[in-house]
């Protein structure tokens, strides 16, 4: 497939919104069963949750340059029973509504405890909110990863490590840049969140590598024989019928050459998980933002190269029809 | 229920393009229309074409066999690319089985022409929506027109009858005979999406002789090895009757 950068915008940028969110999440909870100190409202949760709101309204915007006719956007809402498309749609703005009405309650400190247990567990109205919240990110994950995970002749694609992936890649970046942002904010809360990105950069590794040794194994289930249907071992095709490429050619081509798919799977495999935990660690003992931050915007890249090479790896049947001008 | 389709026939098919003109001239300026035209006469002239006409190679030369394979939407039964749109722009017919866009509800997310395995929905750079074979809806029901002209444009231009339109459900139809007792089959069935259209292979119509067919064994006069008498020199029957 020919890599949209509209949509690897989408895909990346919601993906750290989501993960920042589910950041704050944890150390939220953490810290209501009094396993964290708790942080200040307004410092952390409100300008965090604020940070986490850019990224998706960034991803919500990307996705508009991916649609031919983006005035009518709001008809992609109506066919949730069948679509995952549908669904994302549904699912982002419903998130990014909670993710505004938890950073305004917490800026705002509209935060009463509902009940404090024996054991002196709170429960804030504010967790109420993060819970839907986090429910309406992991049911966003979903959506998003099944938007390719749904198509079966695409291959590459159809696979619950699409779905995975998705998950522990946005998770991890927004994770990264949760510790970036508590060197400042929380700086207690730093290796705890620093620790948290470990931990899921390496599972975003073991699963990525996975659905990478899948993909090379895969065998396609079409053939130029079952294309046009005639059984011969050797067709070669003459003629696509025109000359001068079509919507066929353009969109469903990666026009990478093959050392740039190459070196992009090693790009990404550095940029993504390596280099930004060396980054990360370093930056932890140094306690030195630039280098946290220098993290996050490292595995952001990576993460962008990983996503062109989602889209280049995955090679559609009708590709067949079109192998010679 | 009714499922319209076509049926082509490979074995007649000459490659002319004279259905992707005609499609496209009947639909740029029937109801789909129109259909983007990029540089028709410049270098790399690109734009919206329903059908298009392949050519493909079959064997290692010498003996090698030359198909034409003409493409357009195969109005699935099971179509892929209807589910998956966002917006119900995508839709198949309850009534004949012809899966339609909503030009007017379409978004051009693209999404359905990734879920097509055929690629046939290219969307229109200019319009912005997707686009794809309409079987010509406006034209089939058009009651306007004579009864032999309901039907698609393409089937109408084809020289050779290369292509049949029909009710693939009617099982005494004209298309589901042919499929019957000309082997039509359906691309790609690996993925159940099972195209309305179907395709008639190649075939060759051999003449085989046999010797016995020459030399005819049952050949009464050779049994009975006596020919015909020859003519007599005396009076006959008739010269002494005839009188
Ligand atoms: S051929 Fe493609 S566009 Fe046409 S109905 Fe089948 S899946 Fe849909
Ligand atoms: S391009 Fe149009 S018809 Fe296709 S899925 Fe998107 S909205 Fe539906």
């Amino acid at each position: 497939m020919h890599p949209a950068f509209s949509v690897i915008f989408l895909t990346t940028l919601i993906g750290v919104g989501q993960g920042m969110f589910l950041a704050l999440f944890t150390g939220q909870s953490y810290s209501a069963v009094e396993l964290l100190p708790s942080q200040d409202s307004t410092q952390f949760y409100g300008y965090g949750a604020i940070i986490a709101l850019l990224f998706l309204i960034g991803g919500l915007i990307a996705s508009f340059f991916h649609l031919g006719r983006p005035e009518r956007a709001w008809r992609a809402a109506s066919q949730w029973r069948t679509s995952w498309l549908s669904r994302e749609v549904i699912v982002l703005p419903i998130l990014m509504f909670l993710v505004f009405v938890y950073a305004v309650m917490h800026y705002l400190g509209w935060d009463s405890v509902l009940f404090t247990s024996e054991t002196g567990a709170r429960l804030q109205l504010t967790l109420i909110v993060a819970t839907l919240g986090m429910l309406a990110t992991f049911a966003l994950f979903i959506c998003t990863g099944m938007i390719y995970a749904c198509l079966k002749f695409l291959q590459e694609w159809h696979s619950p490590l699409t779905v995975i992936n998705y998950t522990l890649l946005g998770t991890a970046s927004g994770f990264v840049l949760a510790t970036a942002f508590s060197q400042h904010n929380a700086p207690e809360l730093m290796r705890f969140y620093g620790i948290w990105s470990t931990i899921i950069t390496v599972a975003a590794l073991i699963t990525r590598v996975a659905s990478l040794i899948r993909n090379a194994n895969l065998k396609s289930k079409s053939t130029v024989q079952t294309a046009i249907g005639v059984r011969h071992n050797t067709i070669k095709q003459k003629a696509m019928g025109f000359m001068g490429g079509s919507v066929n050619t353009r969109d469903f081509f990666n026009h990478a050459s093959l050392v740039l798919m190459k070196s992009m799977k090693w790009i990404f495999l550095l940029l993504v998980f390596p280099l930004p935990l060396v980054l990360l660690w370093l930056g932890m003992h140094e306690n030195n933002a630039t280098l946290l931050f220098s993290a996050f915007i490292v595995q952001y890249i990576g993460l962008l190269a990983e996503r062109w090479y989602f889209f280049a790896q995955a090679n559609h049947p009708q590709n067949l029809y079109y192998q010679t001008v | 229920m009714t499922q319209l389709a076509l049926v082509i026939d490979l074995n007649v098919c000459v490659g002319c393009h004279a259905c992707v003109t005609s499609c496209k001239e009947w639909n740029t300026s029937g109801s789909s229309g129109f259909m983007t035209d990029e540089n028709p006469y410049g270098k790399d002239p690109t734009g919206t074409f329903f059908n298009r006409v392949q050519t493909y190679e079959i064997g290692e030369f010498p003996s090698t066999e030359t198909l034409h394979f003409p493409k357009s939407c195969l109005h699935c039964e099971d179509p892929p690319c209807v589910p998956v749109c966002p917006t119900g722009a995508s839709y198949k017919r309850e009534e004949d089985g012809i899966v339609l866009v909503d030009y007017d509800k379409c978004i051009g997310c693209r999404y359905c022409s990734w879920a097509c395995p055929y690629g046939a929905r290219e969307i229109d750079e200019t319009q912005k929506v997707m686009k794809k074979c309409t079987l010509c809806v406006d034209r089939i029901y058009d009651e306007s027109l004579p009864e032999s002209e309901r039907k698609p444009a393409c089937v109408l231009a084809c020289p050779t009858n290369a292509r049949l339109f029909g009710d693939v459900h009617d099982s005494s139809s004209e298309v589901s005979v042919t499929i019957r007792e000309e082997g039509g089959y359906q691309l790609m069935p690996e993925w159940g999406t099972k195209p309305a259209n179907h395709y008639l292979p190649r075939r060759k119509t051999r003449m085989h002789i046999h010797e016995d067919e020459l030399q005819r064994a049952d050949n009464p006069l050779k049994k009975e090895e006596r020919g015909p008498s020859k003519p007599v020199d005396g009076p006959t029957l008739d010269d002494s009757t005839s009188w």
